[in-house]
């Protein structure tokens, strides 16, 4: 790597006081507050505070709706990023053919990515809620089959996976298709020449290469899933029906805010920032082995 | 071409000058007073227009009013400005908030305020149900401000259709389960009945409705180590019937708050059990012809009692400016007036709450015209008893939030009404514990 040489000491320093600072103030600080506010037992409007060290965290670690809520995150963050990197891989890859209108195509993928979660979300109830939503009033001509999320929690969870992964599958697509396009062009001759069809050209040459973006966006995914999908959860489901969408972000959201139980709503948010980071920490050191750059 | 984009420019900023020039200062002279609340929509812009009408009416304060969005987002924005030592005057906060505000050492009580500022207000005017809700040992605690109850709305042509006497609503639960058989054999509706605000309607209100606790000491009025109580031989019988309906459509569950509405408005059920607040919203957007019907009841050997009101109070905020008080104690007593309080009812469809207005409005043959306004009064008349008075629950939202889930796995056949409510129980015991912990005195 190349590396940077500074005269000037104080520079280096003074260059990176703003992000620094935007860490500090955003990042750590609340990190920091959250940690402390975790250890004590505080009343709605503050006013009485009282220290009940891990007291929090056990009560947590009894409580089986936590797990649920555990469960969940992960169902919903391996499933959001399983369809968001594979549908984006695929139409990234249908989105670098040479056809007609290619850049129109190239630029409609992206918008989904631009549309915020709750604004997503009320597309999607629009679309499918039982009682109001366009496609259960079409299914009711062709089948019997009633498709109420309202009260099958599988098909809550399908929904807002489903949701969540279309609003950042812009995001995915956009880093594949740079990524197909990085790919030289004589490779994949050679390859071909050597008489390899489509699907090994893309098994053996295509993946491989592709590796660094996949993980990255593996990694970016499971991360925005734990955190960023508050929005779809709150617009959508609410958590429900009985729990079966409460991931634990929103959980966070629905103690701290709602049951106004700032101690418990501080010890969740510290242990969803254990989980992100320790899964985080577990695929660079088992992923990103495999990968070369 | 570039001529004519600078010389716009230049009478945009000409105009944006001219305009920031021409807003008028505000009198030097007039307090401001804050009031932060919860009404979007139509019902924001009537509180709009109540607090035009108070500045309007005095020079001293002007009363500054603020939607912050939902109640807990309000409660959450006033929290965070206490605790900054910058609270707004007045907070709009909703029913099952008042034992968290109650406990939260942030309030200055009404009557308190009103004792201090010499201000007059005729409490005994105001209906009992909603006294008794908002007080404590006999004092008024906060200022209600948007009451309501949950009534049935049914739909009349589905009744007719169904060969059913359109101007009887069915007025027991027996009732309500056989006329939805009547109308689902007579095709058209898809469902009898379905239910908005779950554990507001079915359990809240139903219990008092029945004169059944909803919790141990006197549903929390008087003491904090309360426990839920609706997991008895009432709870059972209630919330099992609704589970059975559910399995052959006379009942169908659409979900927690509002979200229930359009099964009925687009004609799916036949009816719906709701607040009382959405009558002025119905009236724009209800096609068919509907009525309504007090909320059912199961007839003896249950006694019938009375509702609760649900929706919003008006809490005084401690660390304010002394000195502006006055103004707040004004901005109150304004809105307890007989005038504003029928006008607001009228508009907002919310029920009136000062015997004054009720009369007035009587006299003025009101309910004769708009007799679905009259409905959810006639379930708040009456002495509340020790189980009807109200609901004092600590973290009562977060109850909620307890409860409801367990009715979604009842209503979805995952689990009995006895294991659902067991449950339901326990969380929310839970949660009662864990507020009398954090509010010892």
């Amino acid at each position: 790597m190349k590396r940077s040489v500074f005269r000037n000491r104080a520079l280096p320093y003074l260059l990176l006081l703003p992000q620094l600072a935007v860490t500090v103030v955003f990042f750590f600080w609340p990190a920091w507050e959250s940690l402390r506010l975790s250890f004590f037992r505080t009343s709605a409007f503050g006013d009485r505070v009282t220290f009940v060290g891990l007291d929090n965290f056990t009560k947590l670690l009894r409580d089986p709706d936590y797990y649920q809520s555990v469960l969940n995150s992960f169902v919903f963050a391996f499933g959001v990023t399983g369809i968001g990197v594979g549908a984006g891989l695929l139409v990234a890859a249908l989105a670098t053919q040479k056809i007609r209108g290619l850049a129109v195509y190239r630029t409609a993928v992206l918008w989904p990515y631009g549309i915020a979660a709750p604004i997503a979300g009320i597309i999607f109830l629009f679309m499918f809620h039982p009682s109001y939503g366009v496609l259960p009033y079409w299914l009711a001509f062709v089948s019997a089959y009633e498709f109420n999320w309202l009260l099958k929690g599988w098909v809550a969870m399908a929904l807002v996976i489903v949701a969540t992964a279309w609003t950042h599958v812009g995001y995915n697509i956009a880093f594949f298709v740079a990524g197909l396009l990085a790919i030289p062009e004589s490779v994949l001759e050679a390859a071909s020449v050597d008489g390899a069809g489509s699907l090994r050209r893309f098994a053996l040459i295509v993946f491989p290469l592709l590796a660094p973006i996949t993980f990255y966006l593996v990694v970016v995914n499971l991360i925005f899933s734990f955190f960023g999908s508050f929005g779809m959860i709150h617009a959508v489901t609410q958590g429900g029906p009985g729990g079966a969408t409460e991931i634990m972000v929103f959980k966070v959201y629905k103690d701290g805010f709602i049951g106004l139980n700032m101690g418990s709503s501080a010890a969740q948010s510290v242990m969803l920032m254990i989980v992100v980071i320790g899964l985080t920490a577990l695929q660079f050191r088992f992923v990103e082995r495999r990968i070369t750059y | 071409m570039r001529q004519t984009t600078k010389s716009r420019i230049a009478r945009a900023a000409a105009l944006l000058l001219a305009a920031v020039l021409l807003v008028p200062a505000p009198a030097l002279a007039k307090t401001e007073i804050h009031f932060w609340h919860a009404m979007g929509g139509q019902l924001g812009e009537t509180v709009g227009e109540l607090v035009r009408q108070f500045n309007a009416s005095q020079s001293e304060y002007e009363v500054k009013a603020l939607n912050k969005g939902t109640y807990p987002e309000v409660l959450t924005a006033a929290i965070a400005a206490y605790r900054q030592k910058n609270p707004p005057h007045i907070v709009q906060f909703f029913d099952v908030g008042t034992q968290t505000m109650l406990m939260s050492g942030a309030i200055h009580p009404v009557f308190q305020l009103l004792k201090e500022q010499e201000v007059a207000v005729n409490w005994g005017d105001f209906i009992k149900p909603v006294v008794a809700y908002y007080s404590k040992d006999g004092n008024l605690y906060s200022m209600p401000f948007n009451s309501s109850s949950p009534i049935l709305y049914y739909n009349k042509e589905a009744f007719k259709k169904a060969g059913l006497d359109p101007a009887k609503p069915p007025a027991t639960w027996k009732d309500v389960g056989e006329y939805s058989k009547k109308l689902l054999a007579a095709g058209g509706v898809k469902c009898g009945f379905t239910t908005s605000w779950p554990s507001w309607t079915m359990l809240e209100n139903t219990f008092p409705w029945h004169d059944q606790p909803f919790a141990t000491n006197q549903n929390g009025y008087t003491g904090l180590d309360t426990k839920l109580l609706i997991n008895g031989e009432f709870g059972l019988k209630h919330i099992g019937q609704l589970a059975a309906w559910q399995k052959d459509n006379v009942y169908s569950y659409g979900g927690r708050q509002g979200q229930p509405d359009p099964k009925f408005i687009n004609g799916d059920c036949a009816m719906l059990i709701q607040s009382s607040a959405v009558i002025g919203g119905f009236k724009k957007s209800v096609k068919f012809d509907w009525g309504t019907g007090q909320l059912p009841h199961w007839g003896a050997p249950y006694k019938k009692q009375n509702t609760i009101v649900g929706g919003g109070t008006l809490w005084v905020m401690k660390g304010v400016k002394v000195a502006d008080y006055k103004g707040v104690a004004q901005f109150l007593k304004f809105i307890a007036e007989p005038h504003q309080q029928m006008w607001w009812s009228v508009t907002t469809g919310y029920v009136p709450i000062t015997q004054t207005a009720i009369k007035n409005l009587e006299t003025g043959y009101h309910f004769k015209k708009n007799p679905e306004q009259w409905t959810a009064l006639s379930q708040l008349s009456g002495t509340p008893t020790a189980n009807s008075r109200g609901h004092r629950l600590g973290n009562m939202a977060q109850v909620r939030d307890a409860i409801e889930p367990e009715l979604e796995q009842i209503f979805a056949g995952k689990k009995t009404a006895k294991e659902g409510l067991d449950a339901a129980v326990a969380k929310g015991n839970e949660i009662l514990k864990e507020f009398a912990a954090a509010n010892k005195p």
